[in-house]
């Protein structure tokens, strides 16, 4: 097991190189520039660009500040975003616990939903219900999203007025946001209504988000199913007499969860891109945002940090569900 | 593999009757087929259906209500947007920037990642080493904000956004191909081909390359919906298509602001996004059961 | 877990909201994050909206709904004779805010205004890289650093600036966002604590509000100021819900989850002003959008070809089309707000046939040339490319052939100003402190013409710059204006620029809302501001 892990960090490293180099690359190309967006209408001297360049680092050759920044992250140093002069790492643990509350929910909705929802399907194959939610969890897989969530929107904020039309919690509630996650905080506070008030500021952002994640993990379970049921074991199970439950709840849905929980790890990716959209259309203070505000600031060290950090996070997920899949599933350790 | 490996001659005819056996067999798919040809129709007859241009302003028809609703009027049948312009003729024009973005995007990924991936797979080595991992790298990165960085360098529009979403998807066919091409390699007809003398090009594109297409063409349906969709979404945030161009998600964003008043600029484009999606999502789900021996099983 | 806070939510749902806050809050939807909470590094009125105008004071103030000078921090004040000296007596008895993180022991005074001006003048100030990468670029554009020679603090409450010139703009820089006076004390605390970088997090100022929480991208808020020197706000609680797209703002303010909010996009306007419950107030801006020539290229160096070309554009048709209502057409390089503006100044008159005569009485036949239209939309300008697209139709009509290119938006920005640019390009301003100053000596004097300035047109006209540099050496505001007008007719003759218009500010708020006043100059201040249920 433990060669194994190693293998597995041996082959993370060229990758993290690489994803530095398209970070720091990519921004340098960005055309444009922050002094320039900086100095707006009233232009600029090119004495002082040449200066205020300098001050910022930009006037040195490519590598050299390539290298500066490979040092610099080896000491946890992200850099300073150019905007608000801040470091880049602290910007973005205070924006991440709004995505990851938002990206959590939708990954509880979309499993708790999903997964009954595709066994069910599979035991009743060809079933109304079967074809009922095969063809809604198509429908989910086909949506694109931010126009789902305007429909929402229109529907719940605007014609039922049940939940706010965006941000966290009312602003009514005040209180010092001790991990940055609104439902533990506004249940820690201990003000009435709070909670309430966070969750259902929470919910529309959450279901768009889980719409993909929802319909892609109920087909994925639904065909694991089927292909678990169709297995000599399961059906020598059911010759044997044991119970159609115990089967389907032992001995299949046990060996179907593998590829499904493999999927639901590969779904981070997907959530954080679907983040990007999520987040804007519900002005959802979270990375998505940031990084799409950043972007057209030209605010260099947020979007080369900000790319790291996501793919940092997608790669390390990416390893845990590969653990979790070699621990599930001895045989992969060993071929 | 399955019936469709064997390439000997007078097989073909026969290969295509039984994936279509299958794929018919599907009912979703052969609806989605339907939809999808009806669609690449109007893309096709645009100027000869649309009622009005795509981006003729009529000033006295602004945020017109469709033909249903009090208020509409039968020359606008889905209504009007913003600034007058015929709601239903834009849609129609969209089709035409949809289906061209899947098809072009499609086009560049697929035969840039078989490339890629044949080459990979075929010389093994460093240079499979070197070109897996910066497949990874361009895979660590969630797709969309990938194609945000891209399309911020190449300058907002269509053109670049197409170019953005090709990148970002071609190492999924790269992966299938070398996947594909490691898996027939040793196979006894390449090695017989390759005793016989075959050159290295003719080996990666006439003798192993027709023998992996099955993967790769589900996957290019799969790619094709999800071209449009990361489109629009370029779109949607500004990045793509440019206005006044009646491309989907780009009208979905001029609409945005309109939402609590005139329903129908939102709900409109949204819904044709998310009737050509699903239709190619259908046909792919067809395609998949019909070549891939696996899902005949179940 | 889930289950768990499914069912605290179902409890939650039994208790009813009461006890929320009985004092009066105001909810404003800003449309963007502040980038930090110190005025002086940045130039953005999103940040100023946030930090100057509601935690900070200046030594002078604008009056509320106008550009004119008025005390603030200095009760009043004196200029020499030979306009190079400004003494200020300080307002007496002035506190800083006494917040979580800090409480004053003593009252605001000359050291503070010293400490102000100097961490942004001086290089070797201590506090001038409070944080790494911190620049002052209004203090720079404004030329402060050139043009105070020293500041001395004369007694605890008496301030004198020296000046390197006579320049009668001065007092309206003191009113602007960046002169905002910080406190020294507060700062001696911070750098005690080595946490210096607090001054950009947490503000203390003696503004009508103190700095309550800033959740990053989300709210900011603030309570009112009891100790104020003024007269302390009408509403306790200011929040800043931080909105960054107009439709969502325009959800929010009908669905009552904010008071107020600023740039509505055009299309919305309509609907608002049908709302019983919103009132939409509208001010003209203190901006001007402008088609600038080249003005050393043939044959665009011929003010003849330039007036004829003006004569070409239908100006009321963009206005039409690309402002949709919320514009008026402008002939003077300064909006009519302005002091000085000078309405005897007739427009070019809209006139295709006459420009083609003018045009070949100047020798100019087939000409083909390049607009310029920014990629993005601005206070000015709603939509450079529509615009654009209009003149290029114009242009047609008198025979010349147009060309329409775009660049991203900061090389737009750099490329505009390199002197050998090829075309006319679009562009405008928004002004800083209500000086004319600020747009005809920024935008059109000599100085300015130079790769790197803001005269786009690169236009130098002795006697244009002569009376603006006379206009800067007086302080008496009537022969300012004379000065200002002549300039205005000479610009107008000699058409360095087609002036295309100036657009209209909506500020959409809540009936309950009283007493708003609008700033000229695009600030969003609630100091006056009650709410009646």
């Amino acid at each position: 097991m433990i060669k194994f892990l190693l293998g597995k960090l041996a082959w993370l490293i060229p990758t993290f190189l690489g994803i530095t180099i398209v970070a720091f690359g990519f921004v340098r190309v960005l055309p444009g520039d922050p002094v320039l967006l900086m100095a707006g209408e009233r232009g600029i001297t090119p004495e002082r660009y040449e200066q205020l360049m300098a001050q910022f680092g930009f006037d040195r050759p490519i590598w050299q500040q390539y290298l500066e920044f490979i040092g610099r992250l080896f000491q946890g140093d992200f850099g300073n975003s150019l905007v608000t002069k801040k470091p880049v790492l602290t910007e973005f643990l205070t924006l991440f616990p709004a995505t990851v509350e938002l990206g959590l929910c939708a990954i509880v909705i979309a499993t708790l939903i999903g997964i009954p929802v595709g066994v069910l399907a599979a035991i009743k194959r060809g079933s109304w219900f079967d074809q009922a939610t095969m063809t809604t969890a198509l429908v989910g897989y086909s949506m694109p999203i931010f126009w789902w969530g305007l429909l929402l929107i229109i529907l719940f904020s605007g014609i039922l007025q049940w939940t706010p039309v965006s941000g966290r919690i009312s602003l009514l509630y005040y209180f010092p946001n001790a991990t940055g996650f609104m439902l533990f905080d506004s249940l820690m506070s201990g003000e009435k209504g709070a909670f309430r008030s966070a969750v259902s500021h929470l919910i529309l952002p959450s279901v768009v988000l889980a719409t993909i994640p929802l319909a892609v993990i109920a087909r994925q379970t639904r065909s694991a199913m089927l292909e678990v049921l169709g297995e000599d074991y399961v059906r020598t199970a059911r010759a044997k007499g044991l119970s159609r439950a115990r089967v389907v709840g032992i001995h299949a849905l046990r060996n179907a969860m593998i590829p499904v929980i493999t999927t639901i790890g590969l779904q981070v990716g997907v959530l954080l891109a679907g983040a990007i959209l999520t987040e804007t259309i519900f002005s959802w203070p979270g990375i998505g945002k940031w990084m799409v505000d950043s972007i057209s600031r030209r605010d260099y060290p947020v979007v080369q940090g900000g790319l790291l950090l996501i793919a940092g996070i997608v790669m390390i997920v990416n390893l845990l569900v590969d653990l979790m899949y070699g621990f599930i599933n001895p045989r992969i350790r060993h071929s | 593999m399955t019936s469709i490996s064997t390439t000997e001659p007078g097989s073909r005819r026969q290969v295509l009757a039984e994936f279509w056996f299958y794929f018919r067999e599907n009912r979703g798919a052969v609806i989605g087929l339907w939809v999808f040809a009806v669609l690449v129709l109007v893309a096709l007859l645009a100027p000869l259906i649309a009622p009005h241009g795509p981006t003729t302003q009529y000033r006295d028809a602004l945020l017109m209500p469709p033909v249903w609703q009090e208020g509409g009027s039968s020359s606008y049948l889905l209504g009007t947007d913003a600034i007058g312009r015929d709601i239903l003729s834009r849609l129609i024009y969209g089709a035409r920037y949809s289906l061209f973005i899947g098809l072009i995007v499609v086009t560049i990924a697929l035969v840039g990642g078989i490339v890629i991936g044949l080459v990979a797979g075929f010389f093994g080595g460093w240079v499979d080493t070197v070109i897996m991992r910066v497949m990874d790298v361009i895979l660590a990165f969630p797709s969309l904000l990938l194609a945000l960085v891209l399309v911020a360098i190449l300058g907002p529009g269509l053109t670049n956004a197409m170019i953005a979403i090709a990148i970002v998807l071609q190492p999924h066919f790269a992966r299938l191909t070398r996947a594909a091409v490691l898996g027939e390699k040793n196979r006894e007809y390449v090695m017989a081909a390759r005793v016989a003398g075959a050159g290295k090009l003719r080996l990666m594109f006439r003798t192993i390359l027709p023998n992996c297409l099955a993967p790769l063409i589900v996957q290019g349906t799969l790619s094709f919906s999800t071209a449009i969709l990361d489109a629009a979404a370029l779109g949607f945030l500004g990045m793509g298509a440019q206005p006044p161009t009646p491309e989907w998600g780009t009208m979905l964003a001029e609409a945005r602001e309109f939402i609590l008043r005139a329903w129908w600029v939102v709900t409109f484009p949204g819904l044709a996004i998310l009737i050509t999606v699903l239709s190619i999502n259908l046909m792919g789900d067809g395609l998949r059961d019909a070549l891939d021996p696996k899902m005949k099983r179940s | 877990m889930t289950f768990k806070s499914t069912l605290l939510a179902t409890s939650a749902l039994v208790m009813m909201l009461a006890g929320a806050a009985q004092a009066k809050t105001l909810v404003y939807c800003s449309e963007g994050s502040p980038e930090g909470f110190d005025p002086a590094p940045y130039t953005s009125g999103t940040t100023f909206d946030a930090t100057s105008r509601p935690v900070f004071n200046r030594l002078v103030e604008f009056e509320k709904g106008t550009t004119n000078i008025i005390p603030g921090l200095a009760e009043s004040w004196e200029v020499s004779a030979d306009g190079l000296e400004y003494t200020f007596k300080l307002r007496p008895g002035v506190k800083f805010h006494t917040t979580e993180f800090f409480a004053p022991t003593r009252d605001m005074n000359a050291d503070d205004v010293i400490f102000s001006f100097m961490r942004q003048g001086d290089a070797n100030h201590p506090w001038n890289q409070y944080v790494a990468g911190v620049s002052y670029e209004y203090y720079n554009s404004m030329e402060m650093s050139t043009l105070i020679k020293e500041i001395v603090k004369v007694d605890d409450l008496t301030v004198k600036f020296v000046l390197t010139r006579p320049e009668a703009p001065f007092m309206a820089n003191l009113g602007m966002d960046f002169a905002s006076i910080v406190s020294k004390e507060y700062a001696d605390k911070l750098e005690a604590e080595g946490r210096k970088e607090d001054l950009n997090n947490l503000p203390v100022g003696t503004g009508p509000f103190k700095f309550v929480a800033y959740q990053k991208d989300a709210v900011i808020r603030y309570a009112a100021n009891d100790d104020y020197w003024g007269e302390r706000p009408k509403i306790d609680t200011l929040v800043f819900a931080i909105t960054t797209d107009p439709a969502v703002r325009v959800q929010k303010l009908k669905a009552g989850e904010c008071h107020v909010m600023p740039y509505p996009a055009p299309a919305d306007i309509e609907g608002l002003k049908a709302d019983a419950n919103i009132t939409v107030m509208e001010q003209a801006g203190l901006n001007v959008a402008y088609l600038a020539y080249n003005a050393t290229m043939a044959p665009f160096d011929n003010p003849k070809v330039r007036k004829a070309l003006n004569m070409a554009i239908n100006k009321q048709a963009i206005i039409d089309a690309v402002y949709q209502g919320s514009g008026q057409l402008a002939k003077n390089p300064i909006p009519p707000t302005m002091w000085s503006y000078n309405d005897a100044v007739v427009d070019d008159a809209y006139d295709p046939a006459a420009a083609k005569a003018m045009l070949d009485e100047a020798g100019v036949k087939d000409l083909s040339m390049k607009v310029w239209a920014m990629p993005v939309q601005r206070p000015y300008m709603p939509n450079a490319r529509r615009t654009a697209e209009l003149i290029q139709e114009d242009f047609s009509k008198i025979g010349v052939n147009v060309e329409i290119v775009s660049y991203e938006w900061g090389e737009y920005l750099k490329k505009s100003t390199e002197m050998n640019r090829d075309g006319a390009v679009i562009l405008g301003w928004t002004g800083d402190n209500g000086d004319p100053d600020n747009f005809m000596g920024v935008l059109l004097s000599c100085a300015a013409a130079g790769e790197g300035g803001a005269n786009r047109a690169h236009w130098c006209n002795e006697e244009f710059s002569a009376l603006l540099t006379q206009a800067k050496a007086t302080s008496d505001q009537a022969e300012r204006t004379k000065l200002y007008e002549q300039a205005q007719v000479i610009f107008k003759d000699q058409a360095p620029w087609a002036t295309l218009g100036h657009s209209t500010v909506f500020m959409p708020m809540s009936t309950k809302v009283q007493g708003y006043v609008m700033s000229p100059l695009g600030s969003h201040q609630f100091d006056n501001v009650d709410i009646v249920e």
